[in-house]
């Protein structure tokens, strides 16, 4: 099941690379996204999958998953969640001020 | 008692909410940010004291012992640093009213400030590395405000890059968090330290660190990372630059230090070794980058790049001398970039440009401004009297005595092209003719002229009063080149 799981991340990553060295900023986006998906899934994966009952407190249960790399996931998603929402406004801002949405007409000093 | 090692942290947390709510009124703000941050200053110096004197402070916040809670640590070396951040912080807060448009005071520039030094301050004290990943992305969302205020066509294009460069970053970081917690079952580093020297870190531990070596180079801006470093620095108010050159690389730089000290020790020969390269090639790109321009902002953020180099030498080579000669850069370095960052800063308000094909003869008009540059650069190259000399000379003696001839040289000769690339500012910008044609009539104030004046003198204080720091920096060495102190006094066995 570890394999499984590893190598959808690796795809993830896959992906998310590939649309990060993309020219349009929504796409790069995106990018960052699937990159976050893929972290996390690594980080799920790494707690070992399924050895167990959910980690609720239960006196029939002897036999728990690993909680932390849920609490870890939990975090982190919140923080990426936070920047991409940033990233989002800022895109729309660069967009709107340099009347582009494309990476390789934003540089260059003519521009400043 | 133990919760001394929260305060440093949980202050400017505190102010920047209050701040937040008198936002509307910037007279209380300005009042308010400076009282906070001198309050912090004062903290942060009487916490240092004690750590000095009574040993580490260990808190384990919550009450749960060290393994399984939140640890903060306040050992010597971290403490240095949360000391010379907050003298940084206090040298901007006094420069920020003079620089800052009153639409960027009243857009909660203080807020983010004091956001951004609560992220630095809990970086450099936190015991865990996920929650070293959390205060990473604390500071790093302040740094994005930050850089982003004002929202001008320039600021809003790299603040993209600069956002994305680090979302990037981060993320990798969140993955070796991972498979370093697949590989050893903690977060905690000073068990991970444990486990790792249990098994001798075996060829997958090394793997993870390299990767995080890649993710904290990435922050530090080190060769062949740092191409995204020097044009983002440039586009906000001088002040954020002052902060950002100071403290945002710095925290890259610590984070290196503290786990190629205390996690990843038994494989020198693979990690310690490179870092001794990538410690050369970042010199010589920094200083190619910093001789390659002609404004003089980009000059001092290329200038960020050799001196990281400066530091991670000495942690290659990891002797005594050499990382008692690291640490002393470290804060060297810190406080010299601020001050040239707010200079700079003043100079280009002064003339009107950042360019110095258009500047010329300012010595006329701001002879204290050409002097405090004179002295600056010196400090900044390692001229004998100053500060800068005494970290570059523990530095090569350590080299020397580890028998690494190519990396002293270029030392050496980065050293020299330093000098140069900052000496051309005076040269070009405060030489020459009185040019009648122009007429510079902006003075600046007293506000931009005393914090530089400050942090300069910090500087030469700890270059002439070298035998007064020296020893509890050499303590600072000792203590890191036996992590098994660190692992200790967190799990108190």
């Amino acid at each position: 099941m570890e394999y499984i799981i590893l190598i959808l991340a690796g795809i993830l990553f896959a992906t998310a690379v590939y649309n990060l060295l993309q020219k349009q900023l929504l796409r790069i986006i995106i990018g960052t996204v699937l990159l976050s998906h893929g972290a996390h899934l690594v980080i799920l994966t790494m707690g070992k999958l399924k050895r167990g009952q959910p980690p609720i407190l239960d006196d029939a249960v002897v036999n728990y998953t690993d909680p932390l790399p849920q609490a870890l996931i939990l975090t982190s998603i919140v923080i990426s969640f936070g920047i991409t929402s940033l990233l989002l406004v800022l895109a729309y801002r660069t967009a709107q001020e340099n009347k582009t949405d494309n990476m390789e007409e934003m540089r260059g000093e003519s521009n400043e | 008692m133990s919760n001394l090692a929260i305060l440093p942290l949980i202050i400017p947390a505190i102010s920047g909410v209050i701040v937040a709510f008198t936002n509307s009124h910037v007279k209380t703000t300005r009042l308010l940010t400076k009282l906070f941050t001198l309050i912090g200053l004062a903290v942060a110096m009487f916490v240092a004291y004690t750590v000095f004197t009574d040993g580490a402070i260990i808190l384990e916040t919550g009450g749960w012992i060290a393994p399984y809670g939140i640890i903060l640590v306040a050992d010597k070396l971290s403490i240095l640093l949360v000391l010379t951040t907050n003298i940084i912080a206090t040298a901007a807060v006094f420069y920020a009213p003079n620089s800052l448009s009153l639409r960027q005071e009243t857009h909660y520039f203080y807020t983010f400030y004091f956001m951004l030094i609560a992220g630095v301050t809990g970086a450099f004290l936190t015991g865990d590395l996920f929650n070293l990943f959390v205060f990473f992305e604390v500071l790093l969302m302040a740094s994005y405000a930050l850089i982003v205020l004002g929202g001008d066509k320039v600021q809003l294009r790299e603040s993209i890059k600069y956002v994305l460069i680090n979302l990037f970053s981060s993320m990798l970081f969140v993955t070796a968090i991972a498979l370093l917690y697949g590989a050893v079952g903690t977060i905690n580093m000073a068990q991970i330290a444990e486990r790792v020297a249990e098994v001798e870190q075996t060829g997958i531990l090394t793997t993870i660190a390299v990767l995080l070596f890649f993710v904290f180079g990435t922050k530090a801006a080190l060769f062949p990372l740092y191409y995204w470093l020097p044009r983002p620095y440039i586009v906000p108010n001088p002040v954020v630059s002052a902060l950002f050159g100071a403290l945002l690389t710095k925290v890259g730089i610590y984070s290196i230090l503290r786990v190629f000290s205390l996690i990843f020790i038994h494989r020198t020969e693979i990690t310690h070794e490179a870092f001794i390269w990538i410690a050369g090639l970042s010199m010589v790109f920094g200083v190619i980058g910093a001789l390659s321009t002609n404004n003089i902002k980009l000059i001092i953020s290329y200038n960020i790049i050799p001196a990281i180099g400066f530091i991670i030498m000495g942690l290659g080579i990891f002797n005594l001398d050499a990382l008692s000669g690291s640490i002393y850069y470290l804060v060297h370095d810190m406080i010299i970039k601020s001050a040239l960052f707010l200079l700079v800063g003043v100079i280009a308000y002064v003339a009107g440009t950042s360019d110095l094909k258009k500047m010329g003869g300012l010595i006329h008009h701001y002879p204290l401004l050409g002097w405090l540059l004179f002295i600056a650069a010196f400090i900044l190259a390692g001229i004998p009297p100053f500060s800068g000399f005494i970290g570059k000379l523990l530095l090569l003696r350590g080299a020397l005595s580890a028998d690494e001839i190519a990396i002293t040289l270029i030392a050496l000769l980065s050293s020299l092209l330093i000098l140069y690339s900052v000496m051309k500012i005076f040269i070009r910008g405060f030489w020459g003719e009185k040019d009648e044609t122009k007429t510079y009539t902006k003075k600046p104030s007293l506000g931009l002229i005393l914090p530089i004046v400050g942090l300069l003198a910090i500087s030469v204080f700890l270059g002439i009063g070298a035998e007064f720091v020296y020893p509890s920096i050499e303590g600072i060495a000792e203590y890191l080149l036996d992590p098994q102190i660190y692992i200790d006094s967190v799990l108190k066995e």
